[in-house]
Formats: C-alpha cells, sequence, structure tokens
C-alpha cells in the first residue's frame, strides 16, 4: 500500500537531485533556474500528498500559490539572464562581478 | 495493486529524468528532461486525487515554464560546453553536500510521527470533486492570498517586459501626444459636392 512517506520520499530524492543540480552546474544560470523548479516541484509534491492524506484542502491552495510564485521566478530570472546576456555576451555566473561583491 | 504499480512508474519517470535534466550535456535536451518530469509529477498528484493542481503543473508548467525555458536555451546565443568546465571539479563536493542532505531528510521522515488524522494513512473519500472544493476554498477563505498572486503574477510580467524592452534607435516611432492631440474636426471635412461638379481635395 502507497502511504504518506513514500510520497514523502520521492519529494525529498526530488529536492536533493535540485540542490544538487545547483551545486553542479555553478556556472549555468538556466540549468540551475531549472533545479530550482525541481526544488519547488518537489515541495509541491510535499504539499499535496499532506493535504492528501491530511484530508485539507489548504495544502493543496498553498501548493497553487508556490505554482504561482515559481511562474513568476522562472519569468523574472530569464528576463535577468537575456539583458546580462546582452550586456556581456555570456551568462556564466562567475562572470558576474561588475558589482564587485 | 494497480495503483502500487502507477506510484512506481511516476514516481521513477519523475526522478530518473530529474537526474537527466541536470547532467545533460544539451540544455535543450535538459528542458525536454524537464517536461516529462513535470508530466509524472502531475501524474503523482493525479494519484493523490489533486486533480486541479496536477491540470496546473501541466499547464504552468509544461505550457509556461518549460517553453519560455526552451525560448531562452534556443534563443542565446552560449557556448555551453565552455559553462560545464567546473562540473567535475564541483561532482564530489556536491554529491557529498546531496547526500548529506537526503540523510537529513531521511531522519527527519523517520522522527516524524502522523498524528491521529494521518495515521489512517488512507485517502479520505471527498463527497465533491476536488474542483469545486477547491474553487470554493479558494473564493471564500483565501480570496485575499488569491488576489495577491495574481498581482504577483501582474508584477512578474511587468517586470519581465521592463527589464528585457529595448529602446532601438534605429527605427521610426509614432508621436504619441501628437496622435493623441489631433482631433476629428482636423482630419475630417464634410462637403456636399453637387452632380457631375466633382470634388476638389
Amino acid at each position: 500500500m502507497i502511504g504518506l512517506t513514500h510520497y514523502l520520499a520521492v519529494a525529498a530524492i526530488l529536492f536533493t537531485i535540485g540542490v544538487l543540480g545547483i551545486f553542479l552546474n555553478r556556472r549555468n544560470v538556466i540549468l540551475m533556474l531549472m533545479a530550482i523548479e525541481l526544488i519547488l516541484l518537489a515541495v509541491n509534491i510535499n504539499l499535496v500528498a499532506f493535504s492528501a492524506y491530511l484530508g485539507d484542502l489548504t495544502g493543496q491552495v498553498l501548493a497553487m500559490f508556490v505554482l504561482t510564485v515559481a511562474a513568476a521566478e522562472a519569468a523574472i530570472g530569464l528576463a535577468i539572464l537575456v539583458i546580462f546576456f546582452r550586456r556581456r555576451g555570456s551568462i556564466a555566473v562567475d562572470d558576474a562581478n561588475r558589482m564587485r561583491g | 495493486m494497480i495503483a502500487i504499480l502507477a506510484f512506481y512508474l511516476f514516481a521513477t519517470l519523475t526522478i530518473v529524468p530529474a537526474i537527466a535534466v541536470i547532467f545533460a550535456r544539451n540544455p535543450v535536451h535538459s528542458v525536454l528532461w524537464l517536461i516529462l518530469a513535470f508530466f509524472n509529477a502531475a501524474g503523482l498528484m493525479l494519484l493523490l486525487g489533486a486533480e486541479f493542481i496536477a491540470m496546473l503543473v501541466v499547464i504552468v508548467y509544461v505550457g509556461a515554464v518549460a517553453v519560455l525555458f526552451l525560448f531562452v536555451v534556443m534563443m542565446l546565443d552560449v557556448d555551453f560546453a565552455s559553462l560545464r568546465s567546473g562540473f567535475t571539479k564541483n561532482l564530489p563536493f556536491g554529491i557529498i553536500i546531496a547526500l548529506v542532505l537526503l540523510a537529513e531528510m531521511v531522519v527527519a521522515a523517520m522522527a516524524w510521527t502522523a498524528g491521529p488524522a494521518a495515521s489512517g494513512s488512507q485517502i479520505a473519500a471527498t463527497t465533491q470533486p476536488n474542483i469545486v472544493a477547491l474553487g470554493q476554498l479558494l473564493y471564500s477563505r483565501y480570496l485575499l492570498p488569491f488576489e495577491l498572486a495574481g498581482l504577483i503574477l501582474l508584477v512578474a510580467m511587468v517586470g519581465a517586459i521592463v527589464l528585457t524592452h529595448r529602446r532601438r534607435g534605429d527605427t521610426r516611432s509614432p508621436n504619441i501626444s501628437k496622435q493623441i492631440r489631433r482631433r476629428p474636426g482636423d482630419a475630417t471635412k464634410m462637403t456636399q459636392p453637387g452632380v457631375g461638379e466633382g470634388m476638389k481635395l
């Protein structure tokens, strides 16, 4: 029988893959954004699983808000990426040192 | 039986493409793997009885976000091979971090004990469809956060347009104030020409 723990395990593995993706592709912003999408997807699976097993729809409402923020974040992130590429001709993050940060 | 099979199918097809996303050499392949992962995560959500969220994942993630990624990857002329230079250097450290994180989450999941509501570990039978229940909740108790979510999307849209909009110097643009100042009287004239006299322009 598939229980709550199974879904939590899937979400945990997905979350870990997302974090690993951010660590491995330290230079490629597009892949970092994709890894962030994976992390948010893991969060959504967790929220929906808890919502289903606790019989409370609040989790699904929250999952919808996470989805909204993920879409907004992807749009803004890719817009920043496009203007960064237009200015510098590269999308390597370690080139982003103009502000001397 | 079929539910167990479906769960393992969807879970495998979510996790394996997710690994392929971060290890693929070609970013276009990464996006395509991401789309596969999203579809199967939607399948997982369907198994949980969250039909609306599942459809929303398909529409928003696959239909909007993944296509946006695909556009950007294809439009930018980036040398992706050079971006992978730190990949093998980061690999051992990254895998250590990932394993530690996974171990932490496993420990947390083991230590967590289900409350009385969750210990039944059975999806509660609902009397009304998921979408109806969610809509009633969304438009009553969560009305303000729902509106705020719409506002966030508006801000994101305006922000993305403002960030990427480029004013080009080599094109002619309309003089907006001149256009607005124009009145119908300046543009049109009513005449009543007689038959056979013709019009003088």
